[in-house]
């Protein structure tokens, strides 16, 4: 599609490319503590992050540039269905209200820095830990590919062919998160959300105004809907709303298992920084909601594309001057960097406290603990480039399409021992398997589709797969503690909550 | 004050309720700005619950 290179865009672009790179080298000695020394600060940036910080951050690193691409996208290609991001990012704050501050009370009293160590200090139970930890792994690397495909999209509308502007700058990328840890990323943070609310402001203002105004582009989009069959519309059709409604849900319960949102938890100061920011952060959720309609502006621009992910760059590149495009595309590929460092470091930390030192080095110093953190960080994001070169694009979205069911099998032991020590080790364990197995399978037959189908005198009902797999997750775990309860009555593994 | 933090789930997650097209709003279908509208109103709920609620004793 694109066949010459951008100049006046790819000026723009490489000022701000460059700018965050000195950010994120420079980001080292801001609030500096040794960074080296203590894993506490280079994976947590010193436990010190307060409200706006923090809401930088999440809002950075929550808010993807993969975000950015595929909503529009979705919403071009499925219409209100693809609108399911706007719910699941509005449920997702009353539970990380109520939720999340325990959370962080429990990681700061015993100096936790992952899921896998609350789940360990809760359970006692090695397994537990293990299978937290490598679920969370697995699941953040395809999410770390497609930061990667997201930056690929603009870099190629901006004329750049060939794979070397995305190896380059994720050296760069590497590099500094190397260098800087958890700061560099929350430091650029800071660049990246303010130019993507002036790129979203702007278009949700000037799009609709050139194109006849918001009633034209919603007509637009019904028009062609229509047009293609009437599958999918501007609502939604009945057999889609518990599809709907069950990946608003599943979505939201499993975004905050993910070690990069869990890493934003950690970092902050206190538990109310957390309260606030869960009032404060669905300004994105506004944005994002905007984000989603330029899906419907494509139509009322008639912009033709290959591929939906190409709605938004193509959508930019007609309706504005290349100097703006550049910047919205400068936003967007340091929306991806923001994710991919924070990402990379929350499956660092995973690697470093519960597989290296539990298994490896268990008289590991806190220097050592930062040192192996930052090789694994680089390991992490050599092994997603390697995934984007090597392999087809869609396995990169069916493996993360898989990991958001995985992460969400995570759920009951994480977030029940925060409340109740009724569960045992034994029958979360069990529950993980079982809701992973179920799941994965049912996904895989299913052609790698988030959906199930379960008949019941019969209706037949579709739900996300994922939400189905966690009830019968949580089935288990119960019936497994009840059954390890009367074999088994005293419990050898836990301890005292603190 | 803490079932207030429910309140966006039943809202969001009971489609029937709001999947329709009319009426509309400065030409956004009921469907898109009933969900939009639900982002300040479950902001609204969560600081209330916040408000009510006793402080952490200080660390």
């Amino acid at each position: 599609m694109a066949d010459q290179i951008e100049w006046v865009a790819l000026s723009v672009f490489i000022f701000f490319f460059a700018l965050v790179t000195v950010m994120g080298f420079f980001a080292a000695r801001w609030k500096s503590g040794p960074v080296s020394e203590h894993l506490d600060e280079w994976g947590l940036g010193g436990r010190q992050f307060g409200t706006w910080i923090t809401w930088f951050l999440v809002g950075g690193d929550f808010y993807t540039a993969y975000t950015v691409i595929a909503v529009p996208a979705l919403v071009y290609a499925v219409g209100a269905y693809g609108f399911f991001a706007l719910p699941y990012t509005i449920i997702v704050y009353p539970f990380v209200f109520a939720v999340m501050p325990m959370l962080w009370k429990q990681a700061h009293a015993n100096g936790h820095v992952t899921a896998a160590d609350v789940v360990q200090g809760n359970y006692n139970s090695r397994g537990l830990e293990l299978a937290v930890a490598v679920t969370g792994m697995v699941a953040t690397m395809p999410y770390i590919a497609l930061q990667l495909i997201g930056m690929g999209v603009v870099i190629k509308a901006m004329g750049l062919t060939g794979e070397l502007p995305i190896v380059a700058a994720f050296i760069i990328l590497a590099l500094y998160t190397y260098s800087s840890g958890l700061r560099a990323p929350a430091l650029i943070a800071f660049v990246k959300d303010i130019m993507i609310y002036i790129v979203v402001l702007v278009a949700v203002v000037v799009v609709p105004a050139k194109l006849g105004g918001y009633g034209a582009v919603f007509s637009a989009a019904n028009d062609a809907f229509t047009a293609k069959g009437g599958a999918t519309g501007l609502i939604l059709k009945p057999a889609q709303m518990l599809p709907y409604a069950t990946l608003a849900l599943g979505s939201a319960l499993a975004a905050f298992m993910y070690p990069h949102t869990l890493t934003g938890i950690f970092a902050s100061k206190s538990a109310d920084t957390i309260r606030k920011n869960a009032i404060l952060l669905p300004a994105y959720t506004l944005l994002l909601g905007l984000i989603a309609l330029l899906g419907y502006m494509a139509y009322a621009a008639h912009i033709k594309v290959s591929t939906p992910n190409d709605v938004v760059p193509m959508l930019f590149k007609a309706l504005f001057p290349s100097w703006f495009a550049g910047f919205a595309f400068s936003a967007i590929a340091i929306g991806a960097l923001v994710p991919a460092a924070v990402m990379s470091i929350g499956a660092a930390n995973l690697f470093t406290r519960n597989i290296w030192k539990s298994y490896v080095n268990p008289g590991i110093s806190h220097a050592g603990e930062a040192a192996v953190a930052k090789i694994a960080s680089l390991v992490v994001k050599v092994g997603a480039l390697a995934f984007i070169l090597l392999l087809p694009t869609q396995y990169a979205l069916d493996l993360q399409l898989l990991g958001g069911l995985w992460i969400l099998q995570t759920f009951p032991a994480l977030v029940f021992g925060l409340f109740t020590r009724w569960f045992r080790a034994e029958g979360l364990l069990l529950g993980w398997a079982v809701g992973i197995g179920w799941g994965s399978w049912t996904a895989w037959s299913n052609g790698l589709k988030p959906l199930a189908t379960l008949d019941i005198g019969g209706a037949s009902y579709v739900f996300y797969v994922g939400l189905g797999a966690l009830v019968l997750n949580i089935a288990v775990a119960a019936v497994a503690t009840v059954i390890v309860g009367l074999i088994s009555p005293n419990r050898t593994g836990a301890t005292v909550r603190s | 004050m803490w079932m207030l933090l429910l309140v966006p789930f039943i809202g969001l997650l009971w489609v029937p309720f709001y999947n329709f097209t009319e009426p509309s709003l400065f030409g956004f279908p009921f469907f898109y700005w009933y969900q939009l509208a639900w982002v300040p109103i479950s902001s609204l709920l969560v600081w209330l619950v916040y408000r009510s609620r006793t402080p952490d004793e200080a660390p």
